[in-house]
């Protein structure tokens, strides 16, 4: 398109050309893709329809219970949904014997620590799942020695293995919540994380994406806009 | 679509072996391949397609899908050659066919003219090995031209007052603005700067049966399954294997180039994925294996002849490592932005690319851009969160159901001094898990590059203030310990005592190994390395594609 080589002469232009390639790629792009994306999402669609399968890789039953009761802690359910209803628990038990099997032991010793602080802050409290919101937060809080967000948290790392069992928890739980819910990792079931945190599951976007770009008249060089 | 794909016997001695299939190696091999030579390219990684892409964040944050792996190829880091380096995760590179340019951002810019000449221009700096360019931008120019036109980038031609004169404008116009780029864009202006739409090297249109951006939003980290994001593995290396005269060979792990008595490469060792030891033969060698692993394999192709490691008689093999400096300020906005969706960066600002050292007491010069490439699970367990926020239950829910949407970085990137000390070498003492020596990282950043970082930081904070944001913060600047972009440490020069190639890319020691990434950088330019690295390679192509053809280079 050689007409749009230099600057656009007036904003008019602009907003033409724009609304005239975003329709142009994305017929192009279906031509080009339509079959493989078709394939694609059918795919993840027969593996998001099949049933939860109610069996644990890793975890017992009971043990299960008690990692949704924590995990339900970090992220709670309100008025949206929470780590319960995204099936955290399910994807940490199918992490535990995929990317984070190095952590199996972290959890085993952090299930019994947390009884440990259970009994010692609660002793008449049997289980954590058993305990109330108010009492199990007590023992995450002791748990996790309320750190504020580390500086070491940067972006775009990896998270480290021979973490403390409360941040591999936090961590976990935070990726069963907002993992891609078409991946087969078992976590953010019906893509309920993406929705509390405003993600549409859709993996193709046309602008305007936000507010702030609906209305842009398109881009002028400097001295332009001023009227 | 394999079957018509030429093999190569290890014992054919092809005109060249390159190996790595990066942003340098894979222009490399489809330009010397359309230029009739036979070329083995040798990848350490897997060879990946599309449909193995996804936008599973666990592949890329927890099971390096695209990158070299901790566990097989675990390094060390120190600060100062002084101290015992000590196991830790310090860099990260693309390990697939594709390399680095699968995952990369795609922030596309040219160097300007500064860049290759700033030393004369600024004169020494103390504790630097600061040194021209033995080339110029001129030089340079019609190779960056190349890359936009045949790897493809978008963008504005004359947009950016800042820009160095080009011969053509973009192939393709810029890619949809977003909500960041337009704050971003408001607010610089009102701060009287010039911001313009980013240049990226990711198709705004449909080009060369390629598709056309999606707007998936997963671009940092992440392979482009639509083949928009423009890639070794998207443009180039479909074109080499298409001429039947280059093979792309994966899982090719070489760790020695083989001298003959003359002290002439003959070809390169490498296991195969059965740890199965060959040697391709060819009758020259070209290294594209990146900033880290390029001087590595020099350091372990010493020999008798090459007590110090190949091609390293001025010592600088690994050494004025340059990773670039920068910082990244945060915003939150009351309205919905929804910057997860789009390319990371619409529009940049290049008004401080050359700071007066005078006014700021420091050397350097960046860029800043508006961007949000946190996809949401770094966003929430990582860096997204202003600092304050409660790491979990209620009140952290609410922060990242309300702040996904509404966040922008401000991201700052400048200049890197190079310094000898710091250096990729030989860790004496742990190996990878081919029993090789591990790569050890010595890194501590030259005192006017923290000064530029904590500059540019500071400026992205009134930018967000002038953008109106509700609440800002930024990450502490502090000295790096971890590297992504690997530049300076088998650099370019005339003089064979103070650099390890000469302007064609040819090391000085050996007359046939050529060596062409971000290791060939004298200077960092002001980050985005990978645009300069591409047009090198496509002017390396040139140079050596003329010296095979007059026969100067195996005779």
């Amino acid at each position: 398109m050689p007409e749009h080589d230099c600057l656009p002469s007036a904003p008019f232009d602009r907003r033409t050309f724009l609304t005239r390639s975003a329709a142009g790629f994305s017929a192009a792009w279906l031509t080009a893709n339509w079959p493989a994306m078709v394939s694609a999402a059918t795919h993840a669609h027969a593996r998001a329809a099949s049933p939860d399968p109610a069996k644990f890789e890793f975890f017992t039953a009971a043990e299960a219970a008690e990692v949704e009761a924590m995990s339900s802690r970090i992220i709670p359910t309100d008025e949206t949904p929470g780590a319960k209803e995204a099936g955290v628990v399910y994807f940490i038990d199918r992490a535990l014997v995929t990317f984070a099997s190095d952590s199996q032991k972290t959890y085993r010793e952090g299930l019994a620590d947390v009884n440990a602080l259970l009994s010692e802050k609660f002793p008449s409290v049997k289980k954590f799942s058993a305990a109330s919101p108010e009492q199990q937060d007590a023992v995450l809080e002791a748990l996790s020695n309320s750190k504020p967000n580390a500086s070491s948290a940067r972006r775009n790392r990896p998270n480290a293995t021979g973490q403390p069992f409360f941040d591999t928890l936090r961590y976990h739980t935070i990726a069963g919540f907002l993992i891609a819910p078409d991946s087969d990792r078992r976590g953010n079931r019906d893509g309920v994380g993406w929705k509390v945190i405003g993600r549409d599951p859709e993996h193709m976007f046309q602008p305007p994406f936000g507010i702030l770009d609906k209305d842009y008249p398109g881009w002028q060089p400097a001295g332009v806009e001023k009227k | 679509m394999t079957a018509s794909r030429v093999q190569y016997q290890t014992s054919d001695e092809v005109d060249f072996v390159i190996i790595g299939s990066g942003a340098a190696g894979g222009i490399l091999a489809k330009e010397l391949s359309t230029n009739g030579f036979r070329v083995v390219v040798l990848e350490q990684g897997p060879y990946l397609h599309e449909s193995d892409f996804s936008h599973d964040e666990l592949k890329i944050l927890q099971e390096d899908l695209l990158t070299n792996h901790p566990k097989l190829q675990p390094n060390t880091f120190r600060k100062t050659p002084d101290e015992k380096a000590k196991p830790q995760r310090a860099l990260v590179y693309g390990r697939a066919v594709g390399g680095t340019s699968n995952h990369f951002t795609a922030n596309f810019w040219r160097f300007h003219e500064i860049d290759f000449i700033e030393r004369s221009k600024v004169g020494p700096i103390p504790g630097a090995t600061f040194s021209d360019w033995p080339i110029t931008y001129a030089d340079l120019e019609p190779y960056y031209t190349k890359v936009e036109w045949e790897v493809g980038v978008s963008g504005l031609a004359g947009a950016s007052p800042f820009d160095p004169p080009r011969s053509k404008p973009y192939p393709m116009p810029p890619l949809p603005v977003k909500s960041n780029g337009v704050l971003f864009e408001r607010a610089a202006r009102k701060l009287g700067l010039n911001p313009f739409p980013a240049p990226m090297a990711i198709l705004s249109q449909p080009r060369a049966g390629r598709s056309a951006c999606i707007n998936c939003g997963f671009c940092l980290g992440f392979g482009c399954e639509v083949k928009a994001k423009s890639s070794s593995l998207a443009s180039m290396i479909p074109i080499a294997e298409k001429t039947g005269r280059c093979e792309i060979r994966p899982n090719s792990y070489v760790h020695k180039i083989e001298l003959d008595a003359r002290g002439r490469a003959v070809g390169a060792v490498y296991f195969d994925e059965k740890k199965n030891v060959h040697l391709q033969k060819a009758k020259a060698v070209i290294v594209s294996a990146n900033g880290a692993e390029t001087p590595r394999l020099l350091l372990l192709s010493a020999s008798k002849q090459f007590p110090n490691g190949l091609a390293n008689s001025s010592g600088y093999v690994g050494k004025n490592l340059m990773l670039n400096s920068g910082g990244i300020s945060l915003g939150l906005f009351d309205e919905q932005l929804n910057d997860y969706k789009g390319v990371a960066v619409s529009r940049i600002l290049h008004d401080f690319y050359e700071l007066d050292a005078q006014k700021v007491g420091f050397y350097g010069g960046g860029g800043l851009d508006a961007r949000f490439d946190m996809t949401p699970i770094n966003f929430a367990a990582g860096g997204g969160l202003p600092p304050d926020t409660p790491r979990w239950g209620k009140k952290f829910k609410d922060a990242i159901a309300h702040n996904f949407t509404r966040t922008v970085e401000i991201f700052s990137h400048g200049t890197s001094l190079p310094k000898e000390e710091n250096s990729f070498s030989l860790d004496p003492e742990l190996k990878d898990a081919w029993g090789l020596p591990a790569l050890r990282m010595t890194y501590k950043d030259h005192a006017d590059d923290i000064k530029l970082a904590k500059w540019l930081n500071e400026y992205g904070l009134q930018i967000l203030d002038a953008a109106g944001a509700k609440k800002k913060w930024t990450y502490p600047i502090e000295e790096q310990q971890f590297a992504v972009h690997l530049l300076g440490t088998c650099r370019m020069g005339s003089d064979p005592k103070s650099s390890v190639i000469d302007s064609d890319h040819r090391t000085h020691d050996v007359k046939n190994v050529f060596l062409c990434d971000g290791s060939s950088f004298v200077t960092s330019g002001r980050g985005q390395p990978t645009m300069t690295i591409e047009a090198l390679a496509f002017r390396a192509a040139d140079r050596i594609t003329a010296l095979a053809k007059r026969g100067d280079i195996n005779a």
